[in-house]
C-alpha cells in the first residue's frame, strides 16, 4: 500500500466520523486540527475506525503520530504493509 | 426464576437507559464492544421520558432542550455530541424557541436565542448594571469550567464581583438554577458557566414531537449497532471483591459479570448497591431538591389566549429562594411555566392541542408520607394553587377566554413520581449536590455517568455518557 492510499483511508474515515467537515484540499504537511474542527474525541474515533475497519492498532502514546496526513501515512503505512 | 441473562459475561454493563446510558451505549457499540444496558423500567429516557394517558402523550422532564445552535455551528456541545453519536443534525428536528422571560416582582427580562436581545433587555431594565453584566458574560464565555484557577468557586460570589444589584443577580440565577442546579442557594461557578452558556449564548429548542424523538433516536441508533438492552431489569446488588466489582445480581436473581460497569443510577444510589458499602453510605451527598409539575391540556393554542412566550421563569417573593421546601408540600413562590406549543415549528406544523406546564419546588418526604386519598386530594389542591399563581403572572386572556372552559385534561407529577421513575433518593431531580466529575468510584472498574457526574441538561447527560465511555473504556483500549 502506498502513502497516498493510506492518506485516502484516513480522509475517508474523517468523512465518516465528521461529515460536516470539508476534507477536499487538505494540506498533508499541516496539522489536521489547524485545517478542520477536530478535537481529541474525534481522534479517538479515527483510532477506533482504524481498528474496526482495518485491524490497525494505535496505542494511546502514539496518538500524536496522527497529527497531519503526512505523519499519519509515515506512521501507518508500515503497519498496513506489515499485515 | 433466573432469566436468560444468568451467567452471561459482558465487556461493559451500563446501568440505566436514560440519555447518558444510551449515549454511552452507542459509543461502546460503535467501537464493537460487547455491551448491555439494563433498565429497571419498561421505558427508556429516565428523567426525560414520556407517558400516555387516555390516548394522549405527555412529556416528562424536557421543557426545552438547551444548548441549541443552528446547523453547522462548530465547536459547541451539541455539534460535538452529534458527531460522537454519528447522528445527523436534522434527525433531531430541533425547532428554536420564540421568546422566554424572567418574571420577578416589578421587573421582567426577555431573552431568546440571540444573546444581543438579552443584553439589550438588561441594559433597558438595569442601565447601571450593564457594564458589569457584559464583564460577567465575557468572563463566562472564556472560562475553563473545569479549572477555575483563582476565581471563586461560589457562583454567587463570582457574579457579585460584577453585579451589585441583588435583583439582577437573582434574575440571572433563577433560570440557571432551575435548569440544573442540585445545590441549594448557590452553585459551583464552573457549573454556572456551563448553564449560562447553554441557556443564554446558545438557547432553547425542541422537536415537534418532544423528548420521545430524542429517546427514540438514541434507542434506534444503539440497536442498529447491535447493542443489547434489557428492560424491566432492576439491579439488586453489585458484588465486590477487594477494589473491584465482580458480579451484578439482578432483581430476578440472575447474576451477570462484566469487565467494567458504568452506572447512571446516581452517586449515592450506586454506592449503596455495592456489597462492600453500608446501606446508608454517602448520606451527606443526597440531593434535597425535588419538583412537582402540572400539565394542562387546552383545546386552543396558547397564543389564542395571548400567551406567546416559550418559557417563563418566575419568582414572586422579595428574594429568589432556590432551596428545599421546609413546611409545605409545594413552594409556589417560584417556578417555571412552559408552553410547548410556542416553538418555531415551521409552516403548517403545530401541536394539535395546547399545553401548559408549570413546575415548582416540592417536599419529597411530605408527598411520600401521604396516604393514597390524601395524595390525590393534595395533588388536586396544589394543581389549583399553581394554576392560580400562573394565571396571575400571565397576561389576561384575550377575547375574554376562560381558561377553565378550554381545559381538556390535566395531570400532575410529584416528587413521589420522580422517585419512582428515576430511582433518585429524595426524588432529587438533579441528583447529588457534590458531582463526581471524573466519574470514578471507590471501585476500580465501576464508573458513574449522567446526572451525578455533573454535566447538566439533556445535552449534558448525553455528553456525560459519551465522555465517560471514552475516558474509562475506549481510551487506551
Amino acid at each position: 500500500m502506498t502513502e497516498d492510499q493510506v492518506q485516502q483511508i484516513v480522509i475517508d474515515i474523517i468523512d465518516e466520523i465528521a461529515p460536516d467537515e470539508d476534507t477536499t484540499g487538505l494540506k498533508p504537511e499541516v496539522n489536521l486540527r489547524d485545517q478542520m474542527d477536530l478535537d481529541s474525541m474525534d481522534f479517538l474515533d479515527i483510532v477506533m475506525e482504524l481498528r474496526k475497519q482495518h485491524g490497525i492498532e494505535v496505542p494511546e502514546e502514539d496518538y500524536p503520530e496522527l497529527a497531519s496526513l503526512k505523519s499519519c501515512s509515515d506512521y501507518l503505512t508500515p503497519k498496513f504493509n506489515a499485515k | 426464576m433466573p432469566s436468560s441473562l444468568d451467567q452471561q459475561h459482558y465487556e461493559t454493563v451500563i446501568i440505566g437507559a436514560g440519555m447518558a446510558g444510551l449515549a454511552a451505549g452507542i459509543r461502546l457499540a460503535l467501537a464493537g464492544k460487547n455491551v448491555i444496558i439494563l433498565e429497571r423500567h419498561n421505558a427508556s429516557g429516565g428523567l426525560n421520558s414520556f407517558y400516555s394517558q387516555a390516548g394522549r402523550k405527555f412529556d416528562v422532564g424536557l421543557h426545552a432542550m438547551t444548548n441549541y445552535v443552528p446547523k453547522g455551528t462548530k465547536g459547541t456541545p451539541l455539534t460535538k455530541l452529534l458527531r460522537q453519536l454519528r447522528i445527523p443534525y436534522d434527525a433531531l428536528d430541533l425547532c428554536p424557541q420564540n421568546c422566554s422571560r424572567i418574571h420577578f416582582p416589578d421587573c421582567q427580562l426577555g431573552f431568546n436565542n440571540e444573546f444581543a436581545f438579552f443584553e439589550a433587555e438588561v441594559a433597558r431594565a438595569f442601565p447601571k448594571q450593564i457594564d458589569g453584566f457584559l464583564a460577567l458574560a465575557e468572563e463566562v464565555r472564556t472560562l475553563d469550567a473545569f479549572n477555575l484557577g483563582s476565581m471563586p468557586s461560589s457562583a454567587r460570589k463570582a457574579v457579585q464581583r460584577h453585579i451589585s444589584d441583588p435583583l439582577l443577580e437573582d434574575m440571572i440565577f433563577c433560570p440557571v438554577m432551575y435548569y440544573g442546579s442540585a445545590q441549594e442557594h448557590d452553585m459551583d461557578y464552573g457549573q454556572f458557566a456551563i448553564m449560562f452558556r447553554s441557556l443564554f449564548f446558545e438557547g432553547f429548542a425542541r422537536p415537534l414531537d418532544g423528548v420521545r424523538v430524542i429517546v427514540k433516536l438514541l434507542q434506534d441508533k444503539y440497536r442498529s449497532l447491535g447493542g443489547i438492552r434489557k428492560m424491566k431489569c432492576g439491579i439488586q446488588k453489585i458484588h465486590t471483591s477487594g477494589d473491584k466489582a465482580t458480579t451484578i445480581e439482578l432483581d430476578s436473581g440472575a447474576t451477570i459479570t462484566a469487565d467494567k460497569i458504568i452506572s447512571t443510577a446516581g452517586a449515592v444510589e450506586t454506592a449503596r448497591l455495592c456489597t462492600d458499602q453500608p446501606v446508608d453510605a454517602e448520606s451527606d451527598n443526597i440531593g434535597h431538591l425535588s419538583f412537582t409539575e402540572t400539565i394542562t391540556v387546552l383545546d386552543k393554542q396558547p397564543t389564542e389566549f395571548g400567551w406567546d412566550d416559550t418559557i417563563i421563569f418566575f419568582n414572586t417573593a422579595e428574594r429568589f429562594r432556590y432551596a428545599r421546601v421546609e413546611d409545605e408540600l409545594v413552594d409556589p413562590t417560584s417556578g417555571v411555566i412552559c408552553f410547548p406549543n410556542n416553538y418555531q415549528y415551521g409552516e403548517d406544523r403545530q401541536l394539535d392541542e395546547g399545553f401548559l406546564r408549570v413546575t415548582a419546588m416540592a417536599n419529597h418526604d411530605k408527598w411520600c408520607a401521604l396516604n393514597e386519598d390524601d395524595y390525590l386530594a393534595q395533588k388536586s389542591h396544589w394543581y389549583d394553587e399553581l394554576q392560580k399563581v400562573t394565571l396571575g403572572l400571565l397576561p389576561k386572556p384575550k377575547n375574554n377566554l376562560n381558561f377553565e372552559d378550554h381545559r381538556l385534561a390535566k395531570d400532575m407529577f410529584t416528587p413521589r413520581t420522580v422517585r419512582k421513575y428515576t430511582g433518585h433518593l429524595n426524588g432529587a431531580i438533579y441528583g447529588a449536590p457534590n458531582k463526581i466529575k471524573d466519574g470514578r468510584t471507590h471501585l476500580k472498574n465501576l464508573y458513574l455517568a449522567g446526572t451525578d457526574q455533573g454535566f447538566l441538561g439533556i445535552v449534558g447527560a448525553m455528553l456525560s455518557g459519551i465522555s465517560m465511555a471514552n475516558l474509562h473504556v475506549l481510551q487506551g483500549d
